[in-house]
């Protein structure tokens, strides 16, 4: 653990607010890509149809994708986060690119890491991190995927863990400074991904901070398999991360009580990165930078994030806004918890 | 050590094959449904976690416990408490560790085979995230001593939390209970040794919790429950007093201390302490006297009905029990003075319990309609006596006047809300449907209501409510004006209606929130308070209004129909078979296998996807209770015919000129019988085409041979009688429920005549194969748009579809003055075949399509900006 908090990381989030980068998506639809963009010259005769696979970009359109995190850094963001979200092997297997999967991770991590390191030459106080990013794959490891047969899975823990190893291992060969395993709607899931990495770690005699970020779903304010945000900390708590927060699937009104919940009872820095609002009926997202900005300002006031950012919709001018109102803000004081046993279901049980 | 007594953890121990006969038969069975049933009991008799073992010979137990543990997850009722996996097999623990989303508990590790394969184990554990409980177990055996207990939990303690960094309050020592009594005297001890290292572990090993399997203390009294039970419980007493702060138990089945009989008590006491050599035979002698009390085999719950019956008629409301109701008010009449003391004592009062419970969310509104139903029931026994005694009726909170407005039909939602209200004591004057803006003042004077309530589903209703504000305006009215129904909105009130009326104007959510608004609106003083906050709240959402961006830049009519969808004429459907009218009927089993049941569930204010809605941890239960009795309706409509389903559809030559399309009578194409006239979306589509429907049909201009199509169909042939039916007869849930699933009947129509249209009568997709999930995704080819929504949103377009149809005399389906459908459960719409139809949104137009609309309609814009209004606003 020592190893671990004496990452400059740590030093940071003591001193200020850290500003997490926003959409990587939303960026990358703006250059409304074609089949053959994505494709490039080495995919040129792939077998299957690739484009939407935005995270093949960071092999196919390398300059686009550094150019993106080039504009977040410029825009003040501390961390950013590779282009990897569906990039394990799982994920990959819609497109058949399965054995891409840890080249993509590699390649993704290199491309950010070479952009945060040009803007920490350029201001050494303002170091910038890469956090590897670990997305929840698509498929469930406790949800049945066939409302007959309900104690059936479509992925089991085993296959989660071999795939989270490959794409963690790629994340670190690449230069990733933080594994940050984000919108995670099944916790199962999650818990693959935490031994995975746990295991990589072990193995390669490295300790990264671990950033993990849950996704609560709807006003149930449950994650999709139903763990409230509190069983979803106890859940995951013992791979003792850097910071503990949730991301996506709401825009920061509705994700406030959430984050409330969490930052009552974390023992580590607390992280948000929400989305621009929910999308509109015609799948866009309305927050302007400034209103979301006065959201996440009132947080920060309020003494409940230490690590703001964005996700699906947001824009470097969203996260320009952001490093504006929360300048000078002090970042939430992280709080002791008694020692107890913390167990959870669906629902925490605390002793 | 007060906490401790008071934080005692029971663990669920009849999940468990070693432990439970009943459970291992019904594992072995493969009756992991009944098994379930056993799980959860256990939560509700109070386990806080639950064990869960399948240790045995003739059980593959990996995959035993794998598959009870995936079926667990599906389960909230159960999965909402920490999984204990207990097994003495490590591969057996690890699989359940990959099945558990939560923070469990493994049961257990020990230092059985040596120091080695503990720390490996214990580090996995840790890397899975769960807790452990540790046996009391070394290299030489169980421990059975106290100090052999204490020593080797010291020692593991010390291992786990310096060589693993295992948190120490994820440690639960299980110090090993073993039976006393058993007629050998060097176990006479053990439970003594028990407590006592239990004391010492825990003041050495801070943080630590201690457990232990309970039901091993008594094992030489099997068969004689009633003594085991009073073991157990003196057993916990003095262990817990020690520190044992958790322990698998049957959780239904602990004797409460001092419940137990004092002479078995003082025996068991003696036994369990150790306290003279004789003790077990001095048990031994009196046990029999307290056999045979067997449990009393588990039936119906009636054991609220011998409660007083102010509590019967509480308990009856709230759970919504019909069966009993009339001898109960009957019985509370005769206690009481005067008949009406019976509504405005017991009655009120559970209807309050009611009524809060819905308000913090702990009944569902199809609960508290059925509650509603059961006070119906109480006050129709009541009303003959009250009017012999002329009594002058009771008081109500007050008078509130609903009404659906002028030209919509819509009113499943009004009625709940009634329902909702009545419930809380107001009087409802329901005026149904299709209530004109004068009749609606002139009961409101008469009645001398306290505030009038408008609903309304279709979009021209907005105006007529508009309508209404101002009239009520230059009447001079000045009572409260409540706003619902499904197109309804904030930004609406505050932006059209509000500003036309000086009185409070409140948008009502849902039917939840109307209690709360019309309580605050009759308190005078309250009222003021409200009426201020509403106007700040208004006055936001206005100034928001007038901020809002348009999503995107408008773009002028001509541009957007530069940008049409060319429609790739290589690709155009097969042609009819036969062109003409068919009129088509349906059964209701036919249809009921089409329905789209997740609308339905938000008819009742219940969201969720169907089926999946049904196990919803918070809405489950109900959504079920809800589906089988909209099956039970369902069941019975298709006996009875009371409902009758009627149909039309064409198909007909068609080609597009413009925004247009021309109908023709036959494929001469010489006869224009009708021109659908459509609207183009007018805001800048980089990506895509500005659409229009008529975009969909070949051009005139092209020479190439096209089709289209029309329907209307209808569910709700006798809905209106037989919902008044079931509300003469005090039944507003079934009522309710029938427009409810008539509704949802006519969506099963059209999708099941659309199929139709696809696969036999136009027949372009004759080998198209999808079942109902893939035809509720619309997975087909082509589309049904309906006039009124998105793609074709102005109402009166409807006309065309009845004149094409002759709609009304093959359906006996009619269109009011405000073009919405009548029978109220009815679908019409446009067919396009074409692949590349989809499904859009014209939004916003601009006055320069408005001016080209009314020309084409032939209005002037006075009539065009009426009928367009949504999509000029918006």
């Amino acid at each position: 653990m020592s190893e671990q908090k004496r990452h400059p990381l740590y030093a940071a989030a003591a001193e200020r607010i850290l500003i997490l980068d926003g959409a990587m998506g939303t960026m990358i639809q703006q250059h409304k890509f074609e089949e053959k963009d994505y494709r490039g010259a080495e995919f040129e005769s792939w077998h299957t149809d690739i484009k939407g696979n935005n995270d093949l970009l960071v092999l196919t359109q390398p300059e686009v994708i550094y150019a993106i995190h080039c504009e977040y850094l410029q825009a003040g963001a501390d961390i950013i986060e590779t282009n990897t979200f569906n990039a394990t092997r799982i994920a990959m297997t819609d497109y058949d690119m399965q054995s891409v999967s840890k080249r993509i991770n590699v390649e993704a991590a290199r491309l950010a890491k070479q952009a945060a390191e040009e803007f920490t030459q350029k201001n050494p106080d303002k170091p910038r991190f890469v956090a590897g990013v670990l997305g929840p794959t698509n498929r469930t490891a406790s949800i049945s995927p066939d409302v007959n047969d309900p104690g059936k899975r479509n992925v089991t823990f085993d296959e989660l863990v071999v795939a989270y190893e490959e794409s963690c291992e790629g994340l670190i060969e690449g230069g990733a400074d933080i594994i940050l395993i984000e919108t995670i709607f099944d916790t199962l899931n999650a818990k693959a991904a935490v031994f995975a990495v746990d295991s990589v770690f072990e193995r390669l005699q490295v300790r990264l901070p671990v950033m993990i970020s849950g996704t609560i779903t709807d006003a149930s304010g449950r994650t999709l398999s139903g763990q409230t945000a509190e069983a979803f900390y106890y859940s995951l708590r013992h791979v003792e991360p850097f910071s503990f927060g949730l991301n996506c699937a709401l825009g920061p009104d509705l994700l406030r009580q959430y984050v409330d919940e969490i930052a009552q009872i974390a023992t580590c820095p607390v992280s948000v990165h929400p989305n621009a609002g929910l999308p509109n009926e015609f799948g866009e997202y309305d927050l302007s930078p400034n209103d979301m900005a006065e959201q996440i300002k009132e947080w920060a006031e309020s003494g409940l994030v230490n690590i703001v950012g964005g996700c699906c919709g947001t824009t470097p001018e969203h996260i320009a806004a952001m490093v504006k109102v929360t300048s000078g803000v002090m970042p939430r004081k992280i709080p002791e918890l008694q020692v107890r046993m913390r167990l959870s279901g669906l629902e925490p049980f605390v002793h | 050590m007060t906490q401790q007594f008071s934080s005692f953890i029971n663990i669920g121990e009849r999940t468990n094959v070693t432990g439970s006969a009943k459970f291992k038969r019904l594992i072995l069975d493969g009756d992991y449904e009944a098994a379930l049933d056993v799980a959860r009991q256990q939560v509700e008799n109070g386990a806080q976690i639950i064990d869960i073992n399948m240790d045995e010979a003739m059980l593959d137990s990996v995959q035993a416990m794998q598959i009870f543990l995936n079926l667990i997850a599906s389960e909230p009722d159960i999965s909402r408490v920490p999984i204990m996996i207990d097994s003495s097999k490590w591969e057996v623990i690890e699989a359940g560790l990959k099945c558990v989303q939560g923070k469990a508990i493994v049961n257990s590790i020990s230092l059985k085979e040596g120091e080695a394969l503990f720390l490996q184990q214990a580090r996995l554990i840790k890397r899975y995230g769960a807790a452990t409980v540790v046996m009391a177990f070394d290299e030489t055996g169980q421990a059975d001593t106290q100090q052999r207990k204490v020593e080797i939990c010291q020692r593991s303690y010390q291992l786990l939390t310096q060589k693993v960094n295992f948190p120490p309050e994820d440690i639960i020592f299980d110090p090993n209970i073993f039976a006393v009594a058993t007629g050998i005297e060097e176990h006479n001890n053990y439970a003594v040794d028990f407590i006592e290292a239990t004391r010492v572990i825990r003041q050495t090993c801070p943080h630590v919790n201690v457990s232990g399997g309970l039901s091993n203390i008594s094992f030489s009294f099997r068969g004689n429950n009633p003594v085991r039970e009073a073991m157990h419980s003196v057993f916990l007493y003095h262990a817990i007093r020690a520190g044992m702060d958790m322990a698998i138990v049957n959780a239904g089945q602990l004797e409460v201390y001092d419940e137990i009989p004092s002479a078995l008590r003082e025996a068991v006491e003696d036994v369990i302490l150790n306290k003279r050599d004789d003790a077990t035979e001095r048990l031994l002698d009196i046990a029999p006297q307290y056999q045979g009390d067997g449990k009393t085999a588990q039936k119906e719950d009636l054991s609220w009905r011998e409660a007083p019956v102010n509590k019967r008629l509480e308990h009856a409301l709230v759970k919504g029990i019909t069966d009993y109701i009339i001898d109960d008010t009957e019985e509370a009449r005769q206690q009481a003075e005067k008949p009406l003391h019976v509504i405005e004592g017991p009655l009120m009062d559970g209807m309050n319990v009611v009524g809060d419970l819905f308000g913090e969310g702990k009944m569902f509104l199809p609960q508290v309609v059925k509650s509603a139903r059961v006070m119906k029931k109480a006050v129709a026994h009541l009303q003959p006596f009250i009017e012999a005694e002329k009594s002058s009726g009771t008081r109500s909170n007050g008078k509130i006047l609903l009404a659906t407005v002028k030209g919509d039909v819509h009113d499943i939602g009004k009625n709940i809300v009634g329902v909702v209200l009545q419930c809380n004591n107001f009087e409802v004057v329901d005026l149904g449907v299709m209530v004109s803006c004068e009749t609606i003042l002139h009961t409101a004077k008469a009645e001398d209501v306290d505030m009038i309530g408008l609903s309304g589903l279709i979009t021209p209703s907005l105006d007529e409510m508009v309508h209404v504000a101002k009239e009520m305006q230059r009447q001079q009215f000045s009572l409260p004006l409540l706003i619902g129904g499904a197109t309804t909105s904030k930004a609406h009130t505050a932006v059209k209606i509000e500003q036309n009326y000086n009185a409070p104007v409140v948008y009502v959510a849902n039917a939840s929130r109307a209690v709360g608004v019309c309580q605050k609106l009759l308190n005078q003083q309250s009222r003021e308070k409200f009426a201020i906050e509403l106007e700040h709240e208004y006055e936001k959402v206005r100034q928001q209004h007038a901020r809002k961006q348009p999503r995107s830049r408008p773009v002028t009519l001509q541009e957007a129909r530069e940008n049409k969808c060319a429609l790739d004429l290589g690709k155009l459907p097969d042609a009819p078979k036969e062109l003409g009218v068919f009129p088509v009927t349906a059964d209701i089993d036919t249809l009921r296998n089409y329905i789209d049941w997740t609308p339905f569930f938000l008819t009742w204010s219940l969201a969720g996807k169907y089926p999946r809605i049904l196990n919803d941890e918070v809405v489950g239960e109900q959504a079920q209770l809800l589906f089988d009795d909209a099956n039970a309706i369902l069941d019975q409509l298709a006996q009875t015919a009371a409902l009758k389903a009627k149909g039309v559809c064409g198909v007909f030559a068609a080609a597009n000129i413009g925004d247009d399309i021309e109908i023709y009578a036959d494929n001469k194409r010489n006869h224009v019988v009708g021109v659908a006239h459509h609207l183009r979306q007018q805001t800048l589509k980089p990506d895509y085409p500005n659409y229009c429907l008529a975009d969909f049909v070949a051009p005139k201009s092209s020479g190439v041979e096209d089709y289209m199509g029309a329907f209307a169909v209808t569910a709700g042939i006798g809905e209106d009688e037989l919902a008044k039916c079931y509300r003469d007869d005090g039944d507003d849930y079934n009522a309710i429920m029938v427009k409810a699933v008539a509704d949802r009947l006519a969506e099963a129509f059209a999708e099941f005549l659309h199929e139709r249209v696809r696969k036999e009568i136009w027949g372009y997709a004759a080998d198209e194969n999808l079942d109902n999930d893939a035809l509720i995704r619309e997975k087909y080819q082509g589309i049904r748009p309906a006039p009124g929504y998105a793609a074709c949103p102005e109402h009166t377009e409807k006309q065309l579809i009845w004149d094409l149809l002759d709609a009304e005399k093959h359906t006996g389906m009619r269109l009011t003055d405000s073009y919405a459908m009548w029978p109220g459960a009815s679908v019409s719409g446009w067919y396009f075949a074409h692949p590349q139809s989809r499904y859009f949104a014209v939004a916003k137009i601009q006055s320069d399509q408005v001016e080209d609309y009314a020309q084409r309609k032939q209005w002037d814009i006075t009539t065009a900006n009426k009928w367009l209004a949504p999509n000029i606003n918006e």
